[in-house]
């Protein structure tokens, strides 16, 4: 794999880095100037073209895909609401993201311990990016157009947002949402995706392993779903009143669409368009494939009938787990993966969630959380060559498996802390729920005005 | 007159509509309704969450009709809707006052 030849660089001076090892994160390398008296980097019309393509891959993960994903599980009373409520947060977070957001996760260095985690304002609405502009892939001399790196980038902080939100649909107002959106990409999305991807940050400098956004978006989201939800509190009548999902056809529409818009996330995590993003390509339709299945399978050993619902959660917890892993694994470790997420994610989603209490309405944190979690971790055991993964052959399981604990471990608090401080700033601003009328109604009509079906 | 409500299963409807027609019924009204008797709902599981709905579907026939055949009405609806199985419905007969077609202004058994 080219891209692991790649160096990070400023190792030095952190306990973390005492792991520091051959670094394989996807989506790192950008602004990473190549190192001194390098050629003048080229930019490559095919690695451009993929990026662009996926790009908008990424962004059909959020509209349709995650849109009728989610919406199909809620109540027919919700289904707007909820649908433009990933639309609208997803909106919101493109255009804080080129106001700041880029900046604050890949912008200029700034000085000290704080580079660990945030980047400086130097771009702040994109100062200085022309369409000359490059960004640093992971191969040596070759670059792509830093406004498609922007673009590429900016999808994942959009679909990051959106996720959040499936554990408190149906009663949160629609401004508290947006409210809620601002502050946790500004505090939360933003520092982690620059400790994880650039190359100053905490995770990046410690050599975690996170192709596509194992920990940055799922883990991330999943969390801060959790928590959110707490503060929140239950859905009315939950969970003695039964809310079925309204139309597991679109549900099943949008998890075809995710799964098809995974494609740009994963392999387009390559930055270019070659072999590593074709490791990507095969463990995003292997992982998946098998995690679909093994949730199924998981309701059969449980005594249920192998359900349709089942069948479409089993590949989302595929490719969340596929993610950290996408070009970090072999296409075996990846199908091994899937199979372990899918199967936990079924307990924890239908057995410790009724246990727990907690009213995670469409389980981000069941599905995105804890997949998020086995697949960081699991990503150090399948990265190793003896199990068919793209490490080097003196590739060590056990110190990186404690780095991206560490990742892990870091991320939760991180999420956990930001979301409590997002949600009580929503709060303060908007009242954060709607009335017990408007909930009792559906958000379609106190909300927005509007039914979803007449 | 009597009008005869039946609740039968659904797919038994056009079997009901058949009998009824060879017996001279000229008209019909049918509902789609829920409701529950001995037969139990089914269970739906969602990601582990169980529901069960104690309400099933079936059709509601109501036919007016002229006292003479109402009895043979009845056993043909009863023939033609039953499956040995629980849950075939309920077949229920009473007496109607007056009947009037709103064209024409006929009444009682020239309305039907």
């Amino acid at each position: 794999m080219k891209h692991v030849t790649k160096l990070a660089t400023g190792a030095a001076g952190l306990g973390l880095s005492l792991f520091a090892a051959l670094p394989a994160w996807a989506q790192d390398a950008a602004l990473q100037a190549p190192t001194a008296a390098a050629p003048a980097a080229t930019v490559n019309k095919g690695d451009t073209a993929w990026m662009l393509t996926s790009t908008v891959l990424v962004m059909m993960m959020i509209l349709p895909g995650l849109a009728l994903f989610y919406g199909g599980l809620t109540r027919a009373k919700n289904m707007l609401s909820t649908m433009t409520q990933i639309g609208a947060a997803a909106c919101l977070a493109m255009l804080i993201w080129v106001m700041y957001g880029y900046s604050v996760a890949f912008g200029p260095d700034v000085p000290g311990f704080a580079s660990n985690f945030v980047s400086g304002l130097g771009k702040a609405f994109l100062k200085g990016v022309t369409p000359a502009s490059q960004a640093a892939t992971f191969t040596a001399g070759v670059e792509i157009p830093e406004y498609v790196f922007i673009c590429f980038q900016m999808t994942f902080a959009a679909i990051t947002a959106a996720l959040v939100l499936g554990s408190v649909v149906e009663r949160m107002k629609f401004s508290a949402v947006m409210a809620f959106t601002a502050v946790w990409l500004t505090i939360v999305y933003f520092p982690i995706a620059h400790m994880v991807w650039a190359s100053s940050g905490l995770f990046f400098k410690a050599g975690a392993l996170d192709f596509a956004g194992g920990t940055v978006v799922h883990i991330n989201a999943g969390v801060s779903a959790l928590v959110a939800a707490l503060i929140l509190g239950k859905r009315m009548g939950y969970p003695t009143t039964p809310m079925p999902p309204h139309s597991l056809t679109l549900t099943g529409v949008g998890t075809g669409l995710l799964w098809v818009g995974w494609f740009g996330f994963n392999a387009g995590s390559a930055l270019e368009a070659n072999g590593s993003a074709g490791l990507a390509m095969i463990n995003t339709f292997v992982a998946t494939a098998s995690g679909g299945l093994f949730w199924m399978l998981a309701e059969r050993v449980a005594g249920h009938k192998g359900s349709a619902l089942g069948f479409c959660s089993g590949i989302v917890a595929g490719l969340v787990a596929v993610t950290p892993a996408a070009g970090n694994s072999g296409p075996f470790g990846a199908i091994v993966l899937g199979a372990i997420a899918s199967v936990v994610c079924f307990y924890a989603v239908s057995v410790l969630k009724p246990k727990l209490g907690y009213d995670d309405a469409l389980d981000a944190f069941g599905v995105h959380g804890i997949g998020g979690m086995i697949g960081a971790i699991g990503t150090a055991v399948v990265y190793a060559p003896s199990l068919g993964g793209p490490g080097a052959a003196d590739y060590a399981i056990g110190p990186k498996l404690l780095v991206q604990i560490e990742a892990v471990a870091t991320t939760i608090v991180w999420a956990a802390i930001g979301t409590i401080i997002a949600m009580f700033v929503a709060k303060a601003l908007t009242g954060l729920r709607v009335s017990k009328e408007v909930e009792q109604e559906g958000l379609d009509l106190g909300e927005h005005g509007e039914r979803a079906y007449n | 007159m009597k009008l005869i409500i039946a609740i039968i299963k659904p797919f038994k409807l056009d079997e009901v509509r058949e009998a009824l027609t060879t017996l001279g019924v000229a008209g019909m009204t049918v509902t789609e309704v829920k409701g529950f008797g001995r037969q139990k709902g089914q269970t739906e599981i969602y990601r582990g969450a169980e529901y069960s709905t104690n309400m099933v579907p079936k059709i509601k026939i109501e036919v007016v009709c002229a006292s003479e055949i109402a009895d043979r009405v009845v056993e043909s609806i009863q023939a033609a809707a039953n499956t040995g199985a629980i849950g075939d419905g309920k077949i229920f007969m009473l007496d109607v006052g007056q009947a009037v077609r709103i064209r024409t202004g006929e009444t009682d058994d020239s309305a039907l």
